[in-house]
């Protein structure tokens, strides 16, 4: 789901904008996604994987309609930002999209998630120290991107990362398999998987967390499928409760990495893909 | 087999339910996470009574995502605390699951201190089964779909405990044919998901092979 805005906003229709971006990630999932899960209802044989399945396309459409969020964690809040390297803000960026994440925890709202990790206090706003987590890229041109993706704490906890040893790279498909199978229901299946490969310790999860943000129904290429056919044939299911499709999709991200090394990261996401992106700025 | 229960539960109520039946529940439902879970344990350690009943209960690992109808903050609602005749004023937004394995560890305990009958979550829950027979049943319900629950809720009766913080908070919920949930692990000891789940370690064993 991608909003163009052409014009160069001011600080007030930027923040503004977030905010429906973010009501609108979280009320509602992409066609792709969507239809996703259509499928899998239809060529589910279980009957209570299929009662489930249905279950949510009819949450899905309940929250569509009601404008409500689609489940009630409400994630914390991950921003992805492309800024062309023309584009010149005539305010704080990141100061703009904390307070439009606050706003949108008040006004959509929001379950407020965000808490200091040790004392566990929790901030009320979904914001705090690094949190909202902002990613920056810089790139050519004169548009300014943002992609916001909440992810929900089941499906991240069962997410996993791995050092291996340079010489098993075989042991890549055995590692998730191995991870999936210890999560069962708990991350919410169907899920997506997102692999991240290479690059560093934080760089092989940052990869995989990006992966998670790609159509699902762009093609897969083998690698990614025989992964995916490997995962189903575990019989999962939905929610852990047996059945044919434990996920929907499996999205591998590489980059170079020392000669030493194979960083592996899993990055799980529930059934509920939920992201969405706006353009600013494009006609000048 | 298709069941409509209403609380508070009798022990009669949870043992003619068997795994994979679907259960719809109607009367009270109260929300317990992580830390009204530890704080329920340190009241039953200290023999302090709970501000609460738990006999007959139904517990939902819920943590809800509420509003305020008169857009009263927080501070003030805790203060009404006191006065709980009063109708809360709070309204259910969306309130899905959250994924019961977090609670595995304080479930025994905790059925061991009050006699609670049915626990409603997600994604299942490892060594419960033994703590749970004859007793208690852990009802399925399907992650995510809190906008489908949020329909099902009828009442915002009370809310305990509201400083741990909204999702931790526990939320004393009115509700009618809640459902549908799937009983995951009955009080004989059948347990879905450690089924499903020696299933699939045994498929992957043999593709390791």
């Amino acid at each position: 789901m991608v909003v163009f805005l052409s014009s160069k906003p001011s600080r007030e229709t930027f923040i503004r904008s977030l905010v429906d971006l973010l009501r609108k990630a979280e009320t509602r999932l992409s066609d792709d996604v969507v239809n996703a899960i259509k499928k899998a209802e239809t060529s589910e044989e279980s009957p209570v994987a299929k009662s489930q399945l249905q279950a949510i396309l009819k949450n899905i459409e309940i929250a569509k309609t009601h404008g409500v969020p689609i489940c009630q964690d409400t994630g914390i809040l991950i921003f992805f930002v492309e800024l062309g390297s023309e584009f010149r803000p005539d305010f704080d960026l990141e100061a703009a999209i904390r307070e439009a994440s606050a706003l949108a925890t008040e006004e959509i709202p929001l379950r407020p998630n965000a808490v200091d990790p040790l004392t566990r206090k929790n901030s009320g706003d979904n914001t705090g120290n690094g949190i909202p987590d902002i990613n920056w890229k810089l790139v050519p041109g004169k548009q300014l991107k943002i992609t916001v993706a909440p992810k929900g704490a089941g499906s991240e906890n069962m997410s996993a990362l791995r050092m291996m040893n340079p010489t098993e790279v075989e042991g890549i498909k055995k590692f998730v398999l191995e991870t999936v199978t210890s999560a069962g229901g708990m991350p919410c299946p169907p899920l997506t998987l997102g692999i991240g490969i290479g690059g560093s310790f934080d760089k092989s999860a940052r990869l995989a967390k990006e992966a998670l943000l790609e159509p699902l129904d762009s093609p897969m290429n083998e690698f990614e499928k025989e992964i995916l056919e490997a995962v189903n044939a575990l019989g999962i299911g939905c929610m852990g409760l047996g059945g044919s499709t434990t996920a929907l999709a499996v999205r591998v991200r590489t980059a170079h990495c020392h000669t030493a090394s194979l960083p592996v990261a899993l990055n799980i996401q529930c059934w509920a893909n939920r992201h969405a992106s706006i353009v600013f700025g494009g006609d000048e | 087999m298709e069941w409509h229960l209403k609380t508070p539960l009798s022990p009669e109520d949870v043992e003619k339910l068997e795994a994979g039946d679907i259960v719809y529940i109607s009367g009270e439902i109260l929300t317990a996470r992580d830390e009204a879970h530890a704080h329920i344990l340190e009241f039953a350690e200290n023999g302090v009574e709970l501000p609460f009943s738990l006999e007959g209960a139904v517990i939902y690992h819920c943590g809800p995502l509420m509003q305020q109808a008169g857009g009263r903050k927080a501070e003030e609602e805790k203060e009404r605390e006191e006065g709980k005749e009063e109708k809360s004023g709070w309204k259910v937004v969306s309130a899905g699951p959250t994924t019961s394995g977090r609670m595995s560890k304080m479930t025994p305990p905790l059925l061991e201190a009050h006699k609670v009958r049915a626990v409603i979550g997600k994604g299942g829950m490892k060594n419960v089964s033994e703590a749970m027979k004859d007793k208690c049943v852990y009802l399925a319900y399907t992650g995510g779909c809190a906008a489908l629950a949020a329909e099902l809720i009828k009442e915002v009766k009370t809310v305990h405990w509201l400083d741990l913080g909204m999702p931790e908070a526990v939320w004393v919920l009115g509700v009618e044919e809640f459902g549908p949930l799937i009983v995951g692990i009955d009080s004989k000891g059948r347990d879905i998901f450690t089924e499903v789940r020696k299933k699939a370690e045994k498929v992957l064993a043999e593709m390791e092979n």
